[in-house]
């Protein structure tokens, strides 16, 4: 079970990593400029070290990148998503199901939001993955298949993408810039969307 | 006696900042300084900030300045690879962080521990920077 969650992994650090740029030039607008590059470090190793070892569970591997993540990305989204993914590696059972992903998104969004101390609507990459983990609850409690679910959590997690650009940053280096942090897609949001979006779409 | 740690996205700014509060201290608080990537970026580690925290295992509690963001965040995080009692040793400053240092590090030479250092940092007065 364990190849599928590595496969997935490197999927996800490909897409980081050929997304560089592109994430540098949404955080140069409004940040540091360093969130494409503090990414690709940190993912660049993942990829290193999930081909490198054997893992008996899909909990180890998570536990492994988020690891990883805290100790080479550098920037505060190391601390967040190395936080989102170990939460995830201690709920995740070995068959996916509606209510797990649900579970996973709940301990994700806990995780964050504990660390960051950010909210909906601070203009982070909370502003993506609540709605997305939102809509999953949604489609458990209609009782809609699975694949159905994460449709409507990829276009939730869009969305939610997208509703950073008019918001006014309360979060990070782009609260230092107040109202003129406004007219920009957050390069967090944008960074969790791709990682959502890599996940679902192996899934399906 | 109370620790002091420092940490920076800059490895430059924490280890000037250190500077600074050692010269007032004749070097006889220790305080340590922690900035920059272990590849040499701008940014922040938690395992360097977990380590330097183990060299400072040995005081009467440790009084971190940190400047921003993950600066803070991955400071949380190290403290959590320690126990809770601790952690309990550990507080972040609600301070600037140059000011906060050299504050710092000289109420902890007259033997002050960590809550009436705290009392003194926060806020730093403008009245403090012109003195």
């Amino acid at each position: 079970m364990s190849e599928k969650v590595i496969d997935i992994f490197n999927k996800i650090a490909d897409k980081i990593i050929e997304n560089k740029q592109y994430l540098t030039k949404l955080d140069s607008a409004i940040g540091d400029g360093d969130h494409g590059i503090n990414m690709s470090r940190g993912f660049s190793e993942v990829k290193e070290e999930l081909n490198n070892s054997d893992f008996p569970n899909k909990s180890n591997v998570i536990k492994k990148v988020a690891m990883t993540l805290i100790s080479n990305v550098g920037g505060a989204s190391g601390p967040l998503y190395g936080t989102a993914f170990l939460k995830a590696s201690q709920v995740i059972k070995e068959d996916v199901t509606l209510e797990n992903a649900v579970e996973i998104g709940e301990a994700v969004v806990e995780g964050i939001k504990m660390r960051g101390k950010a909210e909906l609507g601070d203009k982070t990459m909370l502003d993506t993955i609540i709605p997305a983990v939102n809509s999953l609850k949604e489609s458990y409690e209609a009782d809609l298949d699975l694949n159905e679910a994460l449709e409507k959590c990829l276009e939730a997690a869009e969305e939610g993408k997208e509703s950073t650009i008019p918001l006014v940053a309360k979060k990070g280096r782009a609260s230092y810039l107040g109202e003129r942090s406004k007219g920009h897609k957050d390069p967090g949001a944008t960074s969790s969307y791709m990682i959502i979006k890599v996940i679902i779409n192996e899934l399906i | 006696m109370v620790g002091i740690l420092i940490v920076s996205h800059s490895k430059d700014v924490a280890q000037g900042a250190k500077k600074l509060a050692s010269e007032m201290t004749q070097e006889e608080v220790p305080i340590e300084a922690v900035g920059g990537t272990k590849d040499n970026r701008l940014g922040t580690d938690s395992n360097l900030i977990y380590e330097a925290l183990t060299r400072l295992s040995k005081t009467d509690g440790v009084i971190v300045l940190a400047d921003m963001g993950s600066s803070v965040m991955n400071t949380e995080l190290a403290f959590e690879f320690f126990t809770e009692e601790e952690q309990e040793k550990f507080e972040i400053a609600n301070a600037p962080l140059v000011e906060g240092a050299i504050n710092a590090a000289l109420q902890s030479s007259f033997g002050k521990n960590v809550a009436e250092i705290l009392a003194t940092l926060d806020p730093i007065e403008l009245s403090q920077k012109r003195a």
